[in-house]
């Protein structure tokens, strides 16, 4: 074969006995002991949301190796795909390199490159005139952004309620479902007791969220002997490695959880004593049809919840401890109504034989006799194999305790389970399932990870009322947050949304994380209103990132035929990368790659504390940048100062963190005592949780490797919401303000609250046109429904599921650039159980068509036996736009790969009335992806080659030199191994 | 040709890989990649890294296949790379002398300064363990990163290949397997550690752990078939009468 040109110098001073070498033996061939690097710094890695320790190892200025750190809470040591091809990712070709001007049509990448003082004069312009005229018309979104608690707090201190980042788009059914019944939930807010658990019950796409804990957690399972099962319609993944499959159909999770409680209830196996001390399971609830107290519970004067005391035969407080409640028996309340214990309903309804294994089977793919074994197998590891720690603590009632007794059963789930129209009460019966069995923070079950667990739900409730608004002055509070009545909504008197995504409205009252799959449409229609700047950031809404995807596009550059403008005037973008949505910008802001700034995850964001102790973590710049691009969270403080914003400047109107970033992580107070960062406040950084601001404090985070841990002593690790040591701790750190217990709501109150508008009850109504849908959705104990394209779609139509599943070598669409992780995943197929493909007579590699209610595409499939066989699955995110990540416009991702968001309508069918609902869940504004329902037919041989739809190429922006034809990353440093001999 | 070590190895590093909870996740692939980039096969190169036909040379892969029909199969993530065998055809087959077996550990390398890029090795490993690098025109291999597991500018703890440090699921071990008390050997007697293809007579080091039986049907985990109902003689929730106090 021909020789290519061997590289110069690189490995000819390999060949020297290598001083280092005599350990090895044969060190006359081999350097077995060479200098790794220059320099080691630590930081938090960001090729996806696990946000694990990295160490850094820097060679000639350049990046050598970056590695998982062995002392970091999160990963422990280990490293994945994505976070070992951060070299790669650093160096991308596809970076930007200076704020750019549109001067071509939108979507056309005609950019002029301009400095940043014009920039910033530019974004400065046009947000201080809509400041100064009508905060609201500023919608500013942001994606997978970790500074949520510096983004949100500057759309307050702006003064517009239309801020939110991804989660509306990614999981805030978890997240809202188990704020709303335990206080916590999966992931950021709780993980299962790997070292204690018996039996691990995994729901769904679960491999990106978390990433790295829960491999390390299933490891350890598998070790112990603990039972794993997974269920999901696709066997990939962790799902592989599960002792049992259960390839459930998509959607019907929720239904599958209330069989298993059904059998648990049928049986008397539920934890008894646990509900009676940690849950309302014993709170009376009021039965008044057609009252306005109807389903509420009952409560004395000072509003505390009444239970029936079965020992004085009258009711008391539920709250009290001694008490000895009565879990079941309709009473009659002195004032003459009548009330049941909220456990009572939950009984009867689950006890119905809608729920018995045998009546579900069929809609969930799953058989009785499965269900029933699941049941029983939950039962005993909860029950049989208890788990009792002889450790001794104190309850929130100051009862000693001598014991931790523990049920051994755990769970977790994410967006599998989450992106369903019926998602939130899907993940509500989840935590219920794991309440009844008592195994919420107990040893072996689910734990909380501080600062959760809090209130039922969190505190905070969303500002954007009409009074909240006011040309030139900042929101009262935060625009996200967590309504407990319909007084708490974002609506006009007439019941039209506040806000442009239309969250926390009667359409999506609990949409505690934004609605930003809604934002393009809203603004582009003008409905509720038209905004005038849609101001992003990290979030690729021109493609995959977007339900709908080709008439998003269209969208974004629509114009009105009578004024001729675009119907959203400006779009401010920032990006680190060409992304598909820097062609539908104004204004680009080249942000810098994660290994270039300084960044926080903080306590008051998304945090990264393990169970046994509340942590957060630094970025510290590894290198700097090489080219004219700044730290998007810098960017944000300058312009918050430029405008003037009050928190971002002083009282003679100079900017309040002239040092950018870090001066805000260090300076800024969110409430006295408390900042961004929780470890060695105090001017001598002597403090944790609350203490003045330590000047110091980046340099101590640097010194412990980049993150701070404190670990809890061990008698509060466990029981944290009735357990008296942690709950003054978590006061004394700011994570709650009371030191009252945090009761776990099996029934929900606040839920029925909103019911009771619907019929008519109160102040705040929802308007006509969603009385019913409000009503029905807002039921009080967990309910399983079909997702909403079931309904809409014909069966026989569309006959499949289709999802999408997350490769764990990849990160939505970054990896895509990235030189490494693309040779793994270069473009994807549409997977298709053999049993499917038998009958439609499609072998591996032929293309296919498939069609949804509102698109088609085109894809090449693969048979598959693990995979439910009424649905078929694709990678998320592989499929790439012709030229975008300055990809060449022939690239396998572009030619080949496809993204199922073309198929997805991100609006429903009219209704009665003509008006469209959101293809979302009716309770959180969840986008629901998953309940996507799909033909597939096979292309005509014309047709194969080539997916559809396509777009035409976008040509990379001023500053993005044509990528290199080869790399051989890393011959440098070898070169340099041998100058040094 | 070139000759083997006149006597086995004394020791024989290797690797021992658990297909019980390897999930397929690639890291070992690329934090390999990335270690051994600018380590002692530096570099690794890419061809076409941002266009139509991306490849490059990979010391570690990991294949992913199906086995056994519908829900009763398995999905299995098989990593492999090379097993540092003691009878490597790659080094007998080596007309330079560049492939070679160390006899102090067992590790198969290849000396680059000799190597012309034949591929005879390629075309004589059993295991398609090899991994020509185009650019570079010569053949790369796994070192089980010799670089880094008598690197005395490690810190100890991290003197053991990139794969095995980095791996999440903790699937991947390292270890001496001459030697019966490593924990490498007596992990492959607990568990039952196999060879690849062992009737072929290569006698690779490195050892494959079979995944552990699945408890997925009725009396693989001491549960019941199903639950007992509770109520027959209390009626509607009978079993509730007992005293409870807060």
């Amino acid at each position: 074969m021909e020789r290519a040109d061997r590289p110069q110098g690189t490995w000819e001073d390999m060949t020297g006995t290598g001083e280092k070498g005599a350990t090895a033996g044969s060190g006359a061939r081999v350097d077995t002991s060479p200098v790794v690097s220059d320099e080691v710094k630590y930081s938090t890695c960001y090729m996806c949301a696990c946000r694990c320790g990295i160490k850094v190892h820097l060679k000639d200025g350049a990046i050598r190796y970056i590695q998982g750190n062995r002392n970091h809470p999160v990963n422990k040591g280990v490293l994945c795909a994505k976070g070992s091809a951060g070299i790669m990712q650093h160096y991308s070709p596809a970076r930007l390199t200076k704020p750019l001007k549109r001067v071509g049509e939108r979507g056309a990448a005609e950019f002029q490159e301009i400095e940043w003082d014009e920039a910033l004069d530019i974004a400065a312009d046009w947000l201080g005139a809509i400041r100064e005229s009508d905060p609201r018309k500023l919608a500013f979104f942001t994606g997978r952004d970790q500074s949520q608690a510096l983004t949100g707090w500057w759309a307050s201190q702006f003064g517009t309620p239309n801020y939110a980042a991804h989660g509306g788009f990614c999981s805030v059914n978890m997240a809202a479902g188990g704020l709303y019944t335990i206080g916590g939930s999966f992931w950021e807010f709780g993980e299962p007791d790997w070292e204690l658990s018996r039996y691990f019950l995994m729901f769904g796409m679960a491999e990106d969220h978390d990433s790295n804990p829960i491999k390390l957690g299933l490891a350890r399972l598998k070790e112990r002997g603990a039972k794993f099962v997974s269920v999901n319609p696709v066997r990939t993944g962790y799902s592989a490695i599960a002792d049992e499959w259960i390839g459930i159909t998509p959607g019907t999770d929720g239904l599958f959880v209330l069989a298993l409680v059904h059998e648990l209830l049928r049986a008397g196996k539920v934890d008894l004593d646990y509900l009676v001390r940690t849950t309302n399971a014993s709170w009376l609830v009021i039965e008044n049809p057609d009252g306005a107290d109807d389903g509420l519970f009952a409560r004395d004067d000072h509003g505390d919840p009444l239970c029936w005391d079965a020992e004085a035969e009258a009711p008391a407080n539920a709250l009290a401890a001694g008490v000895t409640p009565a879990l079941k028996g309709r009473v009659t309340l002195p004032d003459g109504r009548s009330a049941v214990p909220s456990f009572q309903l939950l009984a009867e309804r689950y006890l119905d034989p809608r729920y018995a294994p045998e009546t579900v089977a069929e809609e969930t793919g799953v058989s009785a006799d499965t269900i029933k074994r699941i049941a029983a197998e939950l039962a005993h590891a909860a029950f049989e194999q208890e788990v009792v720690l002889q450790r001794p603590w104190t309850d929130w009632a100051g009862r000693r305790h001598e014991t931790m007794v523990g049920r051994p059963v755990a769970m977790h789930a994410m967006r599998g389970i989450s992106a369903h129209s019926n998602g939130f009460h899907t993940c509500r019966a989840l935590h219920v399932l794991q309440v009844l069995l008592g195994s919420i923070d107990t040893p072996g079950g689910y734990r909380y990870k501080p600062p959760f667990p809090k209130p039922v739900p969190p505190t905070n409730r969303p500002a954007g009322h009409a009074q909240d608004v006011e040309a030139g002055q900042p929101l009262p509070g935060p625009p996200l947050g967590f309504p407990l009545a319909p007084e708490d909504l974002l609506v006009e008197a007439d019941g039209t949304p506040r806000r442009i995504d239309k969250a926390f409205s009667w359409e999506a009252p609990l949409a505690a994380h934004g609605m930003m799959h809604m934002v393009i449409t809203n603004a582009w229609k003008g409905d509720p209103y038209p905004i005038d700047t849609l101001f992003l950031y990290m979030a690729n809404m021109a493609w995959n990132s977007a339900m709908n995807t080709a008439d998003t596009m269209s969208m974004l550059s629509d114009k009105d035929p009578d004024t001729g403008e675009y119907r959203i005037p400006r779009i401010i973008y920032s990006d680190a990368y060409f992304s598909e949505t820097v062609a539908y910008a104004d204004l680009v802001l080249p942000d810098t790659t994660y290994l270039e700034r300084w960044d926080c995850i903080s306590l008051l964001d998304r945090p990264i504390s393990e169970a046994h102790g509340p942590a957060d973590a630094i970025r510290q710049p590894v290198v700097q940048p090489d080219r004219d691009v700044r730290p998007f969270q810098d960017v944000l403080i300058a312009l918050g100062a430029r405008l003037g914003l009050p928190g971002l400047t002083n009282g003679d109107g100079g900017p309040k963190y002239p040092g950018g970033y870090p001066d805000y992580l260090v300076n800024h107070e969110r409430l006295p005592g408390i900042g961004p960062l929780a470890g060695w406040r105090g001017t001598e950084g002597e403090h944790e949780g609350r203490g003045a601001p330590n000047p110091n404090q980046l340099n101590k985070y640097i010194e412990n490797q980049c993150f701070w841990q404190h670990e809890l002593e061990p008698e509060q690790r466990y029981y944290k919401h009735v357990n008296q040591a942690y709950l003054d701790f978590a006061v004394e750190m700011g994570f709650i303000s009371t030191r009252a217990p945090i009761t776990l709501q099996l029934y929900s109150e606040v839920l029925q609250k909103f019911r009771l508008a619907a019929r008519g009850h109160g102040a705040a109504r929802p308007p006509e046109r969603d009385r019913k849908r409000v009503e029905t959705y807002f039921d009080p104990l967990p309910i399983w429904y079909r997702p909403f394209e079931d309904e809409v779609n014909d069966e026989a139509e569309y006959p499949l599921h289709a999802v999408t599943q997350r490769p764990m070598a990849m990160y939505h669409s970054w990896g895509s650039q990235n030189a490494w992780l693309r040779q793994i995943h270069g473009f994807n197929k549409l997977f298709v159980s053999s049993a499917l493909a038998e009958e439609q007579g499609l072998e591996n590699d032929d293309w296919v068509w498939i069609t949804s209610r509102h698109n088609r595409v085109k894809a090449q499939i693969r048979r598959m036996e693990g995979v439910n066989s009424r649905t078929v699955w694709t990678w998320n995110a592989i499929g790439k736009r012709a030229g975008a990540w300055n990809l060449a416009a022939d690239a396998p991702e572009a030619t080949k790969g496809f993204l199922l968001n073309h198929l997805i309508d991100e609006l429903l069918p009219a209704r009665d009335g003509g008006y469209r609902y959101a293809c979302s869940d009716p309770v959180t504004g969840q986008a629901a992806w998953y309940d996507l329902r799909v033909r597939i037919e096979k292309a005509a041989e014309t047709e194969a080659g080539e997916t559809e739809p396509r777009f035409p190429a976008v040509v990379p922006p001023p500053g993005l030199a044509a990528p290199p034809k080869t790399l051989r990353y890393g011959a440098g440093f070898r070169k340099r191994t041998g100058d040094g001999r | 040709m070139t000759s083997l070590p006149a006597n086995p190895p004394e020791r024989r590093l290797g690797l021992v890989i658990d297909l019980d909870t390897c999930v397929g996740c690639q890291a070992c692939v690329v934090n390999c990649k990335e270690w051994n980039t600018g380590g002692y096969p530096a570099p690794l190169s890419d061809l076409d890294p941002y266009a139509a036909e991306p490849s490059g040379a990979w010391l570690n892969r990991v294949h992913t296949f199906e086995a056994g029909d519908g829900a009763a199969g398995r999905t299995v993530h098989f990593p492999k790379s090379c097993l540092h065998c003691e009878n490597a055809a790659c080094v007998t087959v080596c007309p330079t002398g560049a492939s070679y077996k160390r006899a102090e550990d067992g590790i198969v390398l290849v000396d680059e300064t000799m190597c012309m890029g034949c591929g005879l090795c390629a075309w004589a490993c059993p295991y398609g363990a090899r991994e020509m690098d185009v650019l570079g025109g010569v053949m790369k291999k796994c070192t089980l990163c010799i670089d880094r597991i008598y690197n005395e500018h490690l810190p100890e703890e991290e003197r053991e290949p990139a794969c095995v440090a980095t791996c999440p699921a903790r699937a991947r071990h390292f270890g001496d397997l001459a030697d019966p008390e490593s924990g490498v050997v007596k992990l492959v007697a607990e568990r039952g550690g196999m060879d690849l293809m062992p009737e072929r007579g290569y006698k690779p080091t490195n050892k494959y752990l079979p995944p552990r039986p699945r408890r997925n049907r009725t009396g693989t985990t001491g549960a019941p078939a199903a639950l007992e109902a509770a109520a027959a003689e209390g009626g509607f929730l009978g079993w509730l009468d007992r005293a409870l106090s807060r």
